[in-house]
């Protein structure tokens, strides 16, 4: 996950503040260190990192922290707000025009990821708003650029508009746009060639374009992992061009990402969206909040009650709540709702996301072991009806036959009944601990691992 | 000094234009960090804690990398209280010395492993964009210029029209490429590739692989069979497996090298993009944390920009103008 060795690092540091009643200066001073390093073995900007580490200690020694009652905590704070200020404080959304179509410009680097971006970028707004997207494809120099945006617009059964190789870009741009109103398209959206953003001549061809299209959006597309270099690149193509977006690429791999930590500070130009995985529909909002939060160990939690939510179908929530309640949960139940988070992703991904997860030691390595989830989905679905509503009705000889329709062991089954019941004796305990905080008392709670 | 001197009279005996072409993709490289150090000495007249921070940051901004810039400082400062420097002119020579010293191991071999009269084989892996198939196309030409008799697999079968994009530069340099349709498994299209490689009795067989993330396992798992089906079909193959890594990229190359030298034994890298504004002083620390020597560097888009790595060439465009001698007395030896 990015930013992982980044969380950690701070997290071993604000350990030690967290820990002591009073802050000094001098353990400000260590932390602020720390900070420092971290900060720029993550490749963020040292004049960022600069900025950052002046703002937050001069904050952190202040009055503020030093006077209030739990200064480690208020460090944290500090730094955390500071953090997520730096990656650009509320998320931003993507322009609409007033009279389509609203026409989007990707620009950036050899490599950084445009055109698969353009083609996620696109997927994303029919998925997500409802638009009906025109793609055109003005990457005349990469050799095969247009065919790979072609293949792409095939894959999500949209429209590729182009004009070969031998047109020049600002021609393809101005003919594209001009489809798209006769199509009524509401967005376009230009794939450019990646560029060099020292390059004049191809520079000026940016602006030539830029001209012709009168584009709502410019995002610059910039690879996740790029080092100190990513603030020069962001600046002279928002200088040139006016950005009015950045996408981060290339964020699903382990790099820590502090070029989107830059980009924003030096450049005031916000991370609009990031590339998450290989597929055309791994491209997400950009969180600041969140990413700050997930730097600083407190979890992304946020992002945990968000995919939960939009696939955990709301009233069968309830439902559930009803029968936990109740008592009267059997297996059948057991196995939607293992089938409703495995829906949300990887599990060891979704643990990264609580709150100190990070943290935890035994947590730290751990690869949930998906095939034994489908195991236990096997054995299940090896129930007949009334086995899976009445599981004490398992005697020895079902259990063979369930084992057998499986093709797991006796031992297995046994061990997933038993799990099952814990789990059903565990869920009356915290409904009855609900029970017992509205009458304002938690005293008798148990859980079988304490 | 001596180092430098002994770099000159390396570098007369070699081809003008190989070094102007380094001297030239660096510029940008150069300006912003010999003469940021240069400036620095100016600046600070006394060494002092100050002057070692805002030499920290010079290197940090090249991305040279904290714990390599932290060694260094280290050593530098030692340096400084031993021969009891007190005048930021006298540290230069060192600092130039120490930094030389990072890249210039002496010892490996940067050439390409080509074998003589027998097929070679090599594997190309890197992450998304770096400019694999690129690489590869420029490699064909210059292999081509040598007199080899050149075969590209196209074996990135997953990315969007990289299979086209192999096959231009095929038609462009003017070699056979050879390749299945795509999403077929990259492994099979190598395996044809090495066969129809020996039946044909090429030279070299370049193998482009699609780009991945090096913590995507099941991936890298695939990189692992592609490199074991070539090494089933050619003992002692792959020769080479060259890792292309982004000049501009941070301090994730240096999980990058790690990572596919577990999968694959990288053997070199190949250094992209270094005509832009990044440092590419990740070579400075991957050379210094790892034992693995750049090969290739591209120094810009043409097809004949790509070079071997000389790690002297390197060095000298690095800092031929952090001293002011020996960039003079270049110029009387040279024109």
């Amino acid at each position: 996950m990015a930013f992982e060795g980044l969380a950690d690092r701070l997290q071993q540091t604000l350990q030690k503040v967290r820990g002591k009643g009073k802050v000094t200066e001098a353990d400000v001073k260590v932390m602020m260190r720390e900070v420092r390093l971290a900060l720029l073995e993550a490749d963020v900007n040292f004049k960022v990192v600069k900025r950052f580490v002046a703002k937050v200690k001069e904050r952190a020694i202040g009055q503020e922290v030093l006077e209030s009652l739990t200064p480690g905590q208020q460090v944290v704070k500090v730094v955390n707000e500071e953090l997520t200020a730096l990656m650009g404080g509320e998320q931003s959304k993507i322009a609409v025009a007033n009279k389509p179509p609203t026409v989007v410009m990707m620009v950036g680097l050899q490599g950084a990821g445009k055109t698969t971006s353009t083609g996620k970028l696109a997927n994303h707004l029919r998925k997500k708003n409802n638009r009906q997207p025109l793609l055109v494809a003005a990457d005349v120099y990469r050799p095969a650029a247009i065919n790979q945006l072609q293949t792409l617009g095939k894959q999500l059964s949209m429209p590729v508009f182009d004009l070969g190789t031998d047109v020049s870009p600002v021609e393809i741009a101005k003919q594209g746009i001009a489809k798209a109103k006769e199509e009524h398209h509401d967005y376009v959206i230009i794939d450019t060639a990646g560029r060099l953003h020292i390059d004049e001549g191809l520079m000026g061809e940016l602006a030539q374009i830029k001209e012709i299209a009168k584009p709502d959006e410019i995002l610059l597309v910039v690879d996740a992992m790029t080092g100190q270099d990513a603030v020069n690149v962001a600046e002279s193509f928002h200088e040139q061009l006016g950005l009015t977006g950045v996408v981060l690429t290339k964020l699903d791999g382990d790099t820590r990402g502090g070029a989107a930590l830059s980009i924003k500070s030096v450049t005031d130009t916000p991370i609009k969206f990031v590339g998450m995985g290989e597929k055309l529909d791994a491209l997400e909002p950009f969180h600041p909040e969140r990413m700050a939060s997930r730097i600083l160990g407190m979890g992304d939690v946020l992002s945990l009650i968000e995919k939960a939510q939009t696939n955990v179908d709301e009233k069968k929530a309830k439902e559930l709540e009803e029968k936990m309640r109740t008592m009267s949960f059997t297996f059948d139940d057991f196995l939607e709702q293992l089938t409703q988070v495995r829906s949300m992703g990887p599990l060891d991904e979704l643990l990264g996301m609580l709150p100190g997860a990070g943290q935890m030691k035994q947590l730290k390595n751990v690869k949930v072991d998906e095939k034994q989830l489908n195991h236990v989905e096997a054995i299940i679905q090896s129930m007949t009806k009334g086995e899976k509503l009445h599981p004490e009705t398992i005697n020895a000889s079902r259990k063979k036959r369930i084992a057998k329709g499986s093709g797991r062991s006796v031992q297995e089954v046994n061990r997933l009944l038993k799990q099952f019941e814990d789990m059903k004796k565990m869920m009356k305990q915290m409904s009855n601990m609900q029970k017992g905080k509205k009458k304002g008392g938690m005293g008798n709670m148990k859980f079988p691992f304490m | 000094m001596s180092f430098f001197k002994r770099l000159k009279n390396k570098l007369t005996t070699q081809s003008d234009t190989v070094t102007e072409k380094f001297k030239d993709g660096l510029t940008k490289t150069r300006a912003s960090f010999s003469t940021r150090i240069n400036d620095l000495v100016k600046n600070y007249r006394k060494v002092d804690e100050e002057f070692f921070e805002e030499l920290e940051e010079i290197l940090i901004e090249a991305d040279v990398g904290v714990s390599t810039v932290m060694d260094l400082i280290d050593e530098l400062k030692d340096e400084a209280r031993t021969q009891n420097i007190k005048e930021t002119e006298e540290l230069q020579g060192v600092i130039s010395e120490k930094l030389a010293e990072l890249l210039d191991k002496g010892d490996d071999d940067t050439k390409l492993n080509i074998q003589e009269d027998e097929l070679t084989v090599i594997l190309f892996v890197g992450v998304n964009g770096v400019g694999k198939t690129t690489s590869i196309g420029k490699l064909a030409h210059k292999l081509k210029q040598e007199g080899k008799s050149v075969l590209m697999a196209a074996g990135d079968t997953f990315r969007a029209g990289a299979i086209d994009q192999l096959q231009v530069w095929g038609n462009r340099v003017g070699v056979d490429v050879i390749k299945h349709s795509e999403g077929a498994d990259p492994a099979a299209v190598v395996f044809d590739a090495v066969k129809s490689a020996k039946t044909r009795g090429v030279d070299v067989l370049l193998c482009d692989t699609a780009g991945r993330l090096q913590n995507k396992v099941n991936l890298m798992n695939e990189l692992e069979k592609i490199k074991r089906v070539i090494g089933r079909e050619l003992p002692g193959a792959p020769h080479e497996v060259l890792l292309v890594v982004d000049a501009t990229t941070g301090q994730n190359a240096m999980n990058q090298a790690k990572t596919f030298s577990q999968a694959t034994d990288v053997s070199g890298i190949v250094l992209t993009k270094l005509d832009g504004t990044a440092k590419g002083g990740i070579v400075l620390a991957i050379r210094h944390e790892l034992e693995i020597p750049v090969k290739l560097v591209g120094l810009g888009e043409k097809v004949e920009d790509l070079y071997e790595f000389d790690a002297d060439q390197f060095v000298y465009g690095l800092f031929s103008n952090i001293l002011p001698n020996v960039e003079e007395e270049e110029s009387v030896d040279r024109y």
